[in-house]
């Protein structure tokens, strides 16, 4: 029954809170309290001690007061018999747990402990989970490609139940953490035995060997609130009626369970995370702390998956075309080593393209895959290299001329879910491989087809009525329909060279972040891609004709009252309703007044550097420090939230090379820091930008990371190359 | 001569058989002696004016029936009614006005016996009454303030007493559009006096509506002050382990109860009956120790807040005289039996009264006052130990005894079912949702000698925690269940309905949770609305799946707290003959035209086995109205939602719908 999982919840917490006092007075006296301490790239400081009670944890001393507020959520065990309530005194037993083991994991960093490292097979965990990684996996959180979250604790009962398990989870598109042990047998190392491929790129993600690291994932999701969400620390019931409702994760408990794990998971159900158990556990199924039973259990190793998937109200549907390998965007990340490869295409080894193609509705064959090419079989049976021209000639009535664009670059996708199978590049600058292991799983040319009709389709579904693929393998014929291709990726981008804000009457929205930052409402014009670089225009239009209820909805954008700064009376009126009146206005072409709002995602922020009478941009991922005095993680921390911040903006990496970037406050001139990595993807077209707005050498005079990370010097260096937002109009 | 059944409570009958063979008479004796006169209890007696009593009876008196002054029988029995529920919303919050009284002395510093105990809860009541707090102000200060604003409540003239705002909007809009928006509880009760006074409202319709504002005045009133403050004082309830019934008393001990309604100076007592000088009294005296149990709706106050056990409610009063173990019996106000005295002189004990509001002939009187309250009750425990080498053999000496946990109070009730973090009353509404609870009753009023004691509170107690009703209860309601050992956890695994079972066992609880004395009734208001503003169930207290209960009720406040349940939306019924019986037309008022105005009704039925009918079918009917999953035994489970994608950016839109232009 219930008071025994209390029991051990509560007894769990008086141990691990003794626990992290001993290791934090040894600290202090090998340091002192004085000694600053923060977890690698996050602007939260212990964030889950900063969530529930807004206390920033900087110092050794620091942490004293934070186990201090952990310990007043002790209370004493319940009795054998006349036992007084003890369900909301064994959550807050759980949540000082999580306290206590935030503190622990800081101070195990301190000592050089993380990420811990197993001695046997010298294999480096996770440890924390940075700000960053939320950010990264910013779109796939909102767009359904990453619907939920298990935390995975334990041990299987033997590897290959391990790995069914996990497989079932990567194929529903979970991304998967592991920690915890059962006598020193654990998930990460049955996998590893198994040689699974483990880490981000498979979503299979080992954060520690101890039950204590499982708090990495929970201060992780905890920031999901913060960054997306745009709350603040100390207020815990907006972070945890967050993580309720919109963190879909769950913890799968494997063996034996002690006291510590029922203490962490007692603190997860505050954040509304229930637990699925294979063992003989008591059960809690009245809901309300969690949307549904707090605890169940599933012996079926093949049921456990889909239970605590329903435990947990999430819905996910898979889209699987018949292909003999899993698939899933779990897969999506899996490298193929040269050794590991029996055949690849193009990547300038062989000839290659991939190419969609608008088609009349009598002219295709729904569903069918021709493969042409002399003795094409053989010539696969044998690997090494192949030309490949993949032609998916798609029709629908509601088909449009410019969707084939948006159609072929989920190609990349289509193919690279699948286990096994790689793909990156697009059109004619395309690359791929088929593993050793699909081949011996009975991968052919013809299921690289297959995976585009039928992906195709599902993508699609209300724009395409028929997909027809066909794959070519003889040179000669690869190398004229590349031709063709050529002639319209060329056509492509003049229309898309054209298609600029003053040439449509509507821009779209993009609200698929509500999802997880419901206030914040993107504005994509043809010039100004959304910021997290994952929606364009011709996207938001493709995805309005697949659902007109969906997640981008048509704003006209009415008539234009300031040519300058970008402002329309459509997007105001519609900006109004959308946000229910947070916000009133927008300018689209400037960071100074009334600028767009950030969900979190956003691919870039720039911020305005007013002693150099500029702007500097900073990518997500970038750990140094700016000329602006922050970071990338806490700058981006008083950008998110669907609030605007005059003088902050997220944006995504391409919109700084589009005309209307900053254009009423002088555009790309503005520019006198941007990151090293962002000078050297954007160079071709910024020099282009830059000589068309006559400073064809500005890239040589915007500074980088590796000139300076202060203003000071960054003024030095403006001056002495002359940079022209120094003659500029002042910003402010 | 067939055997009368006087109480269903064991321990007492055998007090009562040991009293009847040694003669000595108690309330079931004379209850027994004394039959209510048929046309008082029924309603149909007049004694407003000195032209009568009339006596309005003879066939088809609803019509015919008139009084010297032509006063019909609706006006009658709806008039008597309302005189009753002044006098129970006079009693409790008289009782409030001095606590008000007590939280301004120790604001100014003037009672330095007592301090502010619940910070948290002064500033939360702070925050409702919208007076300033934090931010350098002292406690002091604060509490000063709420005293004062809670004293401008009684001699308020225009506007509303403040807690009205703290009912659900929708439930404030029903009073709003009926008229019964409480002032001033002084004025309510003037007024309620005034109208009833021979020859002013003779409307049945008006009178009851009168009844109600009155009745509101207590509960969003004086009730709820009351509760309010005695938490701020003493603190907020949280669980004890304690123990009920006679077996508490100990013989080699000094036995002190405390009898009453007011918790202020049995707090005192609490405290002084621990100091180590009167411990050393008691010893040498001869007593090992010094033992404090409660009686009645005191006993409640001192249970909730410090475990102290208690000997049980109103009709076990003199039974605890005649276990021959109480040294004093000190008794404060409302519902004390003047029948103490006489009874008291036949033992060693001492009776002592300790208001100037409530004296009895032959009791020793010492007046309380606030001002100097720990040396008074040191005053009253050395009477006390002073009288333990006076006690005889004579008396029952009974030693059973039950334990029970009691101490839920709003705030642990919402803390309980998620904590710190995740405190709420969504487990509470999901579970009626689900139909793991199918409702829930409050179990509160009096005990009576009318009928067998407790008997019906027992019966009711039992086969509603089987179907799957959750039970709180108050004032001697609570003492029928304690005395029974129903209020413990391990009641709900062997007795509850499979679904309440499975939520005892999540939370840890019993099935029957002690909210407090009667005068916590508030705290069922407050709870009621919390469920209102959770969402799921009802948006205002009325079509809850809910029913107040008092079975053995007698006194006025009864009334006016059924009252005040019946116009906050909650359907009542109250066991025994119905006091307004002889008027169908009054019957007819408080039942379906107060449903449809309110969604709350007053029933008077007297056989438990139809009340209980009636409870399940306000239940069940409220649940269909809800739209709520149909009750099935063991059957339960709310209808799962799996989230997509879109369904998760839809969470914000019902608050803020998104519009598109197409």
């Amino acid at each position: 029954m219930s008071r025994i999982i209390a029991s051990a919840a509560i007894r769990g917490a008086h141990k691990v809170i003794q626990q992290a006092e001993d290791m934090l007075e040894r600290a202090i006296t090998e340091r002192d309290e004085g000694f600053t301490f923060e977890f690698p790239d996050t602007a939260y400081y212990l964030p889950m001690i900063y969530g529930m009670t807004g206390f920033a944890v900087k110092t050794l001393g620091d942490m004293r007061v934070a186990l201090g507020m952990a310990k007043e959520l002790l209370h004493p065990e319940p009795e054998e018999h006349l036992w007084k309530p003890y369900l909301g005194e064994a959550l807050d037993s759980g949540m000082a747990t999580l306290f206590a083991e935030e503190v622990i994991m800081a101070l195990r960093y301190i000592n050089g402990l993380e990420p811990a490292v197993d001695p046997e097979t010298g294999y480096i965990y996770n440890g924390f989970i940075t700000d960053t990684v939320q950010r990264n996996l910013g779109i796939q959180l909102v767009d359904g490609t990453m619907p939920g979250f298990a935390a995975v604790i334990g041990a299987a009962p033997d590897g290959d139940t391990a790995v069914r398990i996990i497989r079932e989870l990567q194929e529903k598109n979970i991304l998967i953490f592991l920690s915890g042990h059962v006598n020193g047998n654990s998930v990460t190392k049955q996998l590893l035995r198994k040689g699974i491929e483990l880490g981000w790129d498979t979503r299979i993600v080992p954060v520690g060997p101890d039950t204590e690291h499982t708090i990495y994932p929970l201060n992780w999701s905890v920031r999901a609130s913060f960054i997306f969400g745009g709350r603040k620390g100390g207020d815990f019931k907006g972070h945890l009626k967050y993580t309720k409702d919109r963190v879909f994760a769950f913890a799968l408990v494997l063996g034996e369970l002690d006291d510590l794990k029922w203490s962490t998971g007692a603190g997860a159900i505050n954040m509304g995370y229930p637990a699925v158990c294979d063992t003989d556990v008591p059960v809690i199924h009245p809901t309300g702390v969690c949307t549904y039973e707090e605890v169940d259990k599933e012996f079926d190793h093949s049921k456990i998956v889909q239970k605590a998937i329903e435990v947990r109200g999430l819905k996910i549907i898979v889209e699987k075309p018949p292909i003999p390998v899993a698939y899933g965007p779990a897969f999506e990340g899996e490298r193929i080593r040269k050794e590991d490869m029996f055949i690849e295409f193009g990547g300038t080894r062989t000839l290659s393209f991939e190419w969609v193609r608008m088609r009349e509705m009598e002219e295709i064959e729904d569903g069918k895959v021709i493969i042409v090419g002399n003795n094409w079989q053989e010539r696969y049976e044998q690997g090494g290299q192949m030309p490949l021209g993949i032609v998916v000639d798609v029709a629908g009535r509601k088909m449009q001329k410019d969707f084939e664009s948006v159609i072929e670059r989920k190609i990349h996708s289509n193919i690279n879910e699948a286990q096994g199978v790689w793909h990156m590049g697009q059109r004619d600058i395309n690359w791929m491989r088929i593993s050793h292991n699909a081949k011996k799983e009975g991968f052919t040319l013809e299921h690289l087809g297959i995976i585009n009709a039928v992906m195709t389709h599902n993508r699609f579904r209300a724009i395409v009525d028929k997909v027809q693929v066909t794959i070519y393998t003889d040179e000669a014929d690869v190398l004229s329909l590349q031709e063709e291709a050529r002639k319209v990726y060329r056509e492509r981008d003049q229309r898309t060279a054209g298609l600029v804000d003053e040439a449509v009457d509507i821009f779209y929205s993009c609200l698929l972040c509500q999802s997880f930052a419901p206030t914040h409402v993107c504005v994509i014009s043809p010039e100004r891609l959304g910021l997290c670089g994952a929606f364009n225009w011709l996207d938001c239009k493709a995805a309005y004709e697949i659902d007109p209820t969906g997640g981008n909805q048509p704003i006209p954008k009415g008539e234009l009252i300031d040519a300058r700064y970008g402002r329309y009376t459509g997007i105001d009126e519609y900006l109004r309703k959308a946000s229910g009146g947070a916000v009133e206005t927008l300018n689209l072409y400037t960071i100074m007044q009334n600028p767009m709002t950030s969900c979190g995602c956003f691919e870039c922020i720039i911020a305005i550097v007013p002693e150099a009478n500029g702007v500097m941009i900073v990518q997500r991922g970038h750990t140094g420090m700016t000329p602006v005095g922050m970071k990338f993680s806490t700058l981006a921390g008083s950008v998110g939230g669907g609030t605007q911040n005059p003088g902050f903006m997220g944006i995504g990496r391409n919109f700084i090379v589009s005309k209307k970037f900053l254009y009423g406050d002088g555009g790309i001139k503005r520019i006198v820091w941007m990151t090293k990595n962002l000078k050297e993807s954007l160079e071709e077209a910024f020099g282009k930008r830059a000589a068309e707005e006559g400073v064809p050498d500005l890239l040589d005079k915007v500074a980088d990371e590796t000139i300076c990370e202060d203003s000071e010097r960054l003024l030095e260096f403006l001056t002495s190359v002359g940079h022209p937002a120094l003659e500029m109009e002042p910003l402010l | 001569m067939k055997k009368v059944i006087k109480t269903a409570n064991e321990v007492s009958e055998q007090i009562i058989q040991w009293g009847e063979s040694h003669e000595i008479d108690t309330c079931f004796d004379r209850a027994q002696r004394l039959k209510p006169c048929p046309i008082g209890a029924s309603g149909a007696c007049c004694k407003i004016c000195h032209m009568g009593p009339c006596r309005f009876v003879g066939r088809n008196a609803e019509k015919e029936a008139k009084g010297v002054c032509g006063a019909t029988l609706p006006t009658v029995a709806s008039r008597n009614l309302l005189r009753m529920a002044v006098g129970g919303a006079a009693a409790h919050s008289d009782h409030a006005r001095d606590m008000a009284f007590i939280l301004l002395a120790v604001a100014n510093g003037e009672a330095k016996d007592f301090k502010i105990t619940d910070a948290r809860k002064l500033y939360r009541v702070a925050e409702i009454l919208g007076i300033e707090f934090g931010s350098g102000r002292s406690a002091k200060d604060v509490a000063r303030d709420v005293a004062l604003k809670f004293l401008e409540d009684f001699g308020r003239q225009k506007g509303e007493i403040n807690y009205v705002k703290r009912a659900p909007k929708k439930t404030q809009e029903r009073w709003k559009k009926w008229g019964i928006v409480p002032r001033g509880i002084d004025r309510e009760i003037t007024e309620a006096m005034h109208r009833t006074h021979m020859g002013v409202d003779h409307d049945p319709d008006n009178l009851l509506l009168g009844t109600l504002k009155v009745s509101l005045a207590d509960g969003w009133g004086g009730s709820m002050i009351s509760t309010d403050i005695t938490d701020i004082l003493f603190g907020t309830p949280r669980p004890v382990k304690a123990e009920a019934s006679f077996g508490i008393f100990k013989e080699d001990e000094v036995n002190i109860v405390v009898h009453g309604h007011e918790p202020s100076l049995a707090e005192m007592i609490v405290d002084v009956v621990s100091e180590p000088e009167m411990i050393a009294y008691a010893k040498s005296k001869g007593a090992k120790r010094i033992n404090l149990g409660g009686m009645c709706c005191t006993a409640n106050e001192v249970l909730m807040r410090h475990g102290i056990p208690t000997a049980g409610g109103f009709t076990n009063q003199e039974l605890a005289v005649m276990t021959g173990l109480i040294d004093v019996l000190t008794v404060d106000i409302q519902c004390i039996m003047p029948a103490l005295v006489g009874l008291s002189r036949k033992f060693h004990t001492k009776v002592i009264t300790t208001s100037y509001k409530a004296k009895i002939p032959g009791a020793i009187h010492i007046q309380y006052d606030e001002h100097r309250a720990k040396e008074i009750a040191r005053e009253i425990v050395k009477i006390a130990i002073d009288n333990y080498p006076n006690r005889k053999a004579e008396g029952s000496h009974v030693s059973q005894k039950y334990p029970l946990i009691a101490g839920f109070s709003h705030e642990y009730i919402e803390y309980m079912q998620g904590g710190s973090w995740r405190a709420s009353f969504r487990p509470l509404n999901d579970a009626i949702m689900a139909g793991r609870i199918r409702g829930v009753v409050g179990l509160a009023g009096c005990d009576n000698p009318r009928v067998p004691s407790q008997g019906i509170h027992r019966f009711l107690a039992i086969e509603l925690i089987k179907a799957d009703i959750l039970i709180v209860t108050t004032g001697c309601g609570s003492h029928a269940c304690g005395g029974a050992g129903y209020m413990t956890p391990e009641m709900a695994l062997e007795n509850a309905g499979p679904g309440l079972r499975e939520v005892c066992e999540a939370i840890g609880i019993p099935p029957i949770l002690h909210v407090g004395a009667c005068v916590d009734n508030s705290r069922i208001l407050t709870i009621a609305t919390a469920m209102a503003e959770e969402g799921g169930l009802s948006d205002e207290i009325g079509g809850m799946p809910a029913v107040g209960i008092a079975p053995e009720w007698m006194s006025e406040k009864a009334i006016a707290i059924g009252c005040y349940f019946a116009a906050s939306g909650v359907p009542v019924i109250f066991g025994g003959e119905s006091p307004v019986g002889a008027s169908e037309e009054v019957t007819r008022i408080m039942t379906e035209v107060w449903f449809e105005r309110f969604k709350g009704a007053l029933h008077f039925e007297p056989d438990p086995e139809k009340i209980l009918a009636l409870t399940l079918n306000y239940i069940d009917r409220a649940r269909e109205a809800l739209k709520l999953r149909k009750y099935e035994p063991g059957r339960f489970g709310i209808e799962r939602v799996l989230m997509d994608m879109a369904a998760r950016r839809e969470l914000e839109r019902a608050a803020k719908p998104h519009l598109g232009i197409y």
